[in-house]
């Protein structure tokens, strides 16, 4: 993107990685039958296992590692067929064992890439480090009450995917189009449902800035706590930008992890070099090392759907879309099924310029998702046909789709019941352009001038006929009676 | 006092089958039996009540015809096991009043085969020890101490209370775990059987954890038979433990045969100690030479990497026990000592709550796992288990069992050793190569010390062979026909 930071001194470029924990879609937790419900009571989705109880052993969760295999196979990425579950040792009173299981030297899931979608319809690869599976921590609730900190154990125990990607971010905007579009693979696949809000997708940018043809990078900082794709580029500009200030006015940058404050907009230090944990891993004795066979992987690759780069580069084949419009339909698989349902049989450019003016439209006013389109496919489809039929007009068409959109009924049953079928009778309409010609001698005038005022009279004669006109026979009809022809 | 206490597993489950004698009259035989024996400290929480009750039950199961492979048959249980609504301990402070509300499996399994709790046997702290003196309820005293002397012997470690009350006929079996030898040991300073089956044949799950690579539940009896007996109903696959085996449990009650003609018995040459007690040389003989004259052929064997497998141990197992010891932090349950901010209740309540070994551990555990010792220590010592392992596959290649001494000395007294954990830490020797290896191992009393204490042999099998260490453990039983009571019970 050619994103760079002008200091006083020089030219300034970004090196950015992301980690992201992603929430795996599972119904129960990485090695509990506990549930994993989001917002659920305080503590009532808890096992031994999660509450550290005495002698609790932890079981894993064979989907849980089919959902990491899934995705890994999704980022295109090496699948480990041996992979080791560690244990990160540290106290908090939110983890429960007084460890996290997480994977450390041997993750699931090694190198593979995401494509991103740049703004000038072009893409650029950002490469995948390593997935590796682990649990999250309860929830540790400060202050609601003096004095005391209360813990919520549901969350404590339920499988996480960190993906750590390569340095290869050069942008801060980059960095949102690595989210969305991995954000739109792990969706399409259904490992986990993105929602940054309840924080199933969390995310924490390793930055570093460099002059602008340094190979070396430079020290970086951990940003934690980066949760909502609209902080994500101003938290790495903010930083950049830190950085490069220190190091002109000759400073050093601190390897240090950092707190995004997102009423401040800024970054602060969280805890340096010198106090960061020694988490003392070691392989955990009490699981065995996981082993996956060939079979497996063949089986989850075979379930795979069509992804958003394949899925968006046929469309652009297969309906002649633009790469923009085409990279906007799949971002969602649910819209993109929309939109082949409505295209089917249909002029695939109309259905997309329907599906991304209107519906995209209608469903922001309302501030729905498209699994909640009140409208089905069926009905935008039925619309389109009414439309290329020639029985109603474009204008009307865009009034029943509000309709239908607001009512959930068919458009047909709309166009037949409110009488919004296109006249396509010039016996009909004839007497209406007569009628208009008689009674406003001056604009025949000034339309035998200027043709424009053509236009005049083809609109009062839509208008008169409550829009339901053919425009094409309207504008011919009325150029007759004007002599024009 | 019926006696009725002194009956061994297999004779009381043949006397209640043919209801000769009531579940309810045996139980009561063994409470009172603890009660007269109290000074011996075996028992930190004993449950009468619940005993006599689970009793009626298998009186009525029994009459029903409905009797399970223990049913009706009196059992200790190491408080290291969680027992639901029944406090377990694992003799530490920090767990002084915890009270499980889930049951371990292999506990279940004893339930579920009907025999009966008497109560939780006394431990080393964590199971961490081999002398009981660790246990925050206080050391347990052996039954074989001579009358009158002071301070008494230990029972051994880490399941003392078990290897006590089964010695001291409290009871007639008990359940231990075994980390580095915490059967066996107290098996052979109490003169009873113990046996330790291979890593993975019982459950782990609800027992609390020492270190999760070695742990291993097993059963002491003071027959082969009545051992065996007791393995059997704890022994089994279970989907809520990772590590243990999806196999099936032979039938070693039915097959036990005490046979050894043919059988390749190896004397590894490594575990001749330099200063080792000539009698200690001498009982390892006799049992060797008591197998060969029962038919086995003996092979010197040579285990090279026994004299690393201490110190590989005291890494291996701290560094465990660190991490699994991190969930008592007064949070949840357990002791909570307040202080003024989080980091000063971690710090009060693990100091107050552990006790000096287990804070050692800790200690050791800590630093061996830490960034810049990971691979001096911990990976290390990885890499020699690994030789370990090979070692016995080695000698495996060419016999059928091992045969070795279970300890290097008979039981010692009380406070004899704890000012010197290295020396306390010998103990182990012959015992902790087992663990590493994952290998099944039996202790058997053989003879007695000059100074009148038992002394025992153990016999190493190969990975799930414990049918053939429980037919050798039969040969040595039979030839050794170790009678002596201990002087407790002596004295009347």
């Amino acid at each position: 993107m050619g994103w760079t930071i002008r200091g006083r001194t020089g030219e300034w470029e970004l090196v950015c990685g992301l980690e992201v924990h992603a929430q795996v879609i599972s119904k129960a937790k990485l090695f509990s039958a506990a549930a994993t419900a989001f917002g659920a009571e305080p503590n009532t989705q808890v096992s031994p296992v999660d509450a550290g109880m005495p002698g609790m052993l932890p079981v894993l969760n064979g989907f849980c590692v089919e959902q990491a295999v899934k995705t890994g196979l999704a980022l295109e990425a090496e699948i480990n067929r041996v992979s080791i579950f560690e244990r990160k040792n540290y106290f908090y009173p939110d983890l429960p064992q007084g460890y996290q299981i997480s994977q450390y030297q041997k993750p699931i899931v090694g190198r593979g890439w995401i494509l991103i979608d740049l703004p000038d319809g072009g893409t650029r690869a950002i490469g995948i480090t390593r997935l590796h599976l682990e649990q999250d921590a309860g929830k540790s609730l400060h202050g609601a009450r003096e004095g005391v900190t209360l813990i919520d154990l549901n969350r404590c125990g339920v499988a996480l995917m960190e993906i750590v990607s390569e340095p290869d971010i050069r942008a801060p905007e980059e960095a949102v189009l690595y989210l969305k579009k991995l954000r739109s693979i792990l969706r399409y696949i259904g490992t986990c449902d993105g929602n940054m809000e309840e924080g199933s997708l969390r995310c924490d940018a390793n930055v570093s800035v460099r002059r602008v043809g340094d190979p070396n990078f430079g020290t970086r900082c951990e940003i934690k706590n980066v949760n909502s794709m609209r902080f994500v580029a101003k938290a790495i500009e903010y930083e950049a930008k830190r950085q490069v200030d220190i190091l002109e006015s000759g400073g050093v940058v601190e390897q240090e992890t950092r707190l995004f404050d997102a009423t401040k907009g800024e970054t602060r230090s969280m805890r340096g070099k010198e106090e960061a944990h020694d988490y003392r891993y070691f392989p955990d004795p009490d699981l065995l090392p996981l082993e996956l066979d060939e079979a497996l992987i063949e089986r989850l690759r075979a379930e795979l759907p069509e992804l958003p780069d394949a899925k968006k580069a046929r469309f652009v084949r297969q309906y002649g879309l633009s790469a923009y419009d085409a990279g906007v339909l799949v971002a969602e698989r649910a819209a993109a099924d929309y939109f082949e349902k409505v295209a089917a049989g249909r002029d695939g450019k109309l259905a997309a310029n329907w599906v991304i003016n209107e519906l995209f439209g209608a469903l922001s006013r309302r501030g729905l998702e498209i699994d909640a389109c009140p409208l089905p496919a069926e009905a935008l489809g039925e619309l389109l046909d009414l439309l290329a039929e020639g029985t109603i007009s474009g204008k009307i068409a865009k009034d029943v789709f509000q309709k239908a959109f607001e009512t959930g009924r068919g458009p047909r049953e709309i166009v037949e019941a409110e009488g919004l079928r296109q006249v396509v009778d010039a016996g009909a309409i004839e007497p209406v352009v007569a009628r208009l010609v008689a009674e406003n001698p001056q604009q025949v005038e000034n339309a035998k001038k200027n043709p424009k005022v053509v236009g005049w009279f083809v609109g009062q004669v839509m208008k008169a006929t409550g829009g339901k006109a053919n425009p094409g026979l309207v504008n011919d009809l009325v150029r007759k009676a004007l002599g024009l022809e | 006092m019926s006696g009725l206490e002194r009956l061994g597993l297999v004779e009381a489950k043949r006397l209640l089958a043919r209801r000769e004698i009531s579940a309810v009259e045996l139980t009561r035989a063994c409470l009172e039996a603890m009660e007269r024996h109290r000074r011996l400290n075996a028992f930190v929480t004993e449950t009468p009540e619940r005993a006599l009750a689970m009793a009626e039950a298998a009186d009525g199961r029994l009459a029903r015809g409905e009797a399970g492979l223990l049913e009706g048959l009196p059992i200790a249980v190491k408080d290291l096991f969680c027992t639901e609504g029944v406090r377990t301990t694992a003799a530490s402070k920090i767990l002084a009043n915890f009270v499980p509300p889930y049951e371990s499996t292999v506990t279940a399994k004893l339930w579920a085969a009907g025999a009966v709790l008497l109560g939780k046997t006394n431990l080393d702290e964590f199971a961490m020890g081999s002398s009981n003196t660790t246990s925050a309820f206080g050391p347990v005293i052996n039954p074989w101490t001579p009358p009158g002397q002071e301070p008494p012997l230990v029972p051994g470690g880490s399941s003392g209370g078990s290897a006590a009350a089964v010695a001291g006929r409290l009871c007639p079996a008990a359940t231990g775990t075994d980390t580095g030898g915490s059967i066996r040991q107290p098996a052979s300073f109490c003169g009873i059987v113990g046996i330790k089956p291979t890593y993975g044949r019982c459950s782990r799950f609800g027992i609390v954890a020492f270190a999760s690579s070695l742990d291993q539940a097993g059963a002491f009896a003071r027959s082969v038979a009545d051992a065996a007996l007791l393995l059997q109903a704890m022994a089994g696959f279970d989907p809520k433990d990772s590590t243990s085996a999806d196999l099936p449990v032979p039938d070693w009650v039915g097959g036990l045969t005490g046979r050894v003609k043919g059988l390749r018995i190896g004397i590894p040459k490594e575990y001749r100690l330099d200063g080792m007690p000539a009698e200690i040389e001498a009982l390892w003989a006799r049992g060797a030479e008591w197998l060969r004259a029962a038919g086995a052929e003996l092979v010197e064997v040579s285990l090279p990497h026994t004299r690393c497998a201490l110190p590989t141990y005291y890494i291996v197992a701290p560094a465990e026990a660190s991490s699994n010891l991190a969930r008592y932090d007064g949070m949840r349950y357990g002791l909570r000592v307040p202080g003024r901010d989080l980091v000063e209740t971690y710090k009060k309540t693990r100091g107050e709550g552990f006790g000096a070994e287990v804070r050692r551990r800790i200690l050791i555990g800590t630093y061996v796992l830490s960034a810049g010792y990971y691979d001096a220590y911990y990976l290390k010592a990885q890499k020699v288990r690994r030789k370990i392992v090979q070692d016995f596959e080695a000698a495996f290649a060419r016999c059928d069992a091992l045969l070795t001494p279970t300890a290097p000395s008979a039981a010692f007294a009380i406070g004899e050793k704890s000012d010197d954990p290295v020396a306390m830490y010998l103990n182990d020797v012959f015992t902790v190569t087992v663990n590493l290896a994952g290998l099944p191992g039996i202790s058997v009393p053989a003879g007695l010390s000059a100074s009148g204490l038992p002394l025992g042999l153990q016999v190493i099998g190969r990975p799930w062979d414990e049918a053939t260490i429980l037919d050798v453990a039969r040969a040595l039983e039979e030839a050794a026909e170790f009678r002596a009571l201990p002087p407790l019970l002596a004295e009347g």
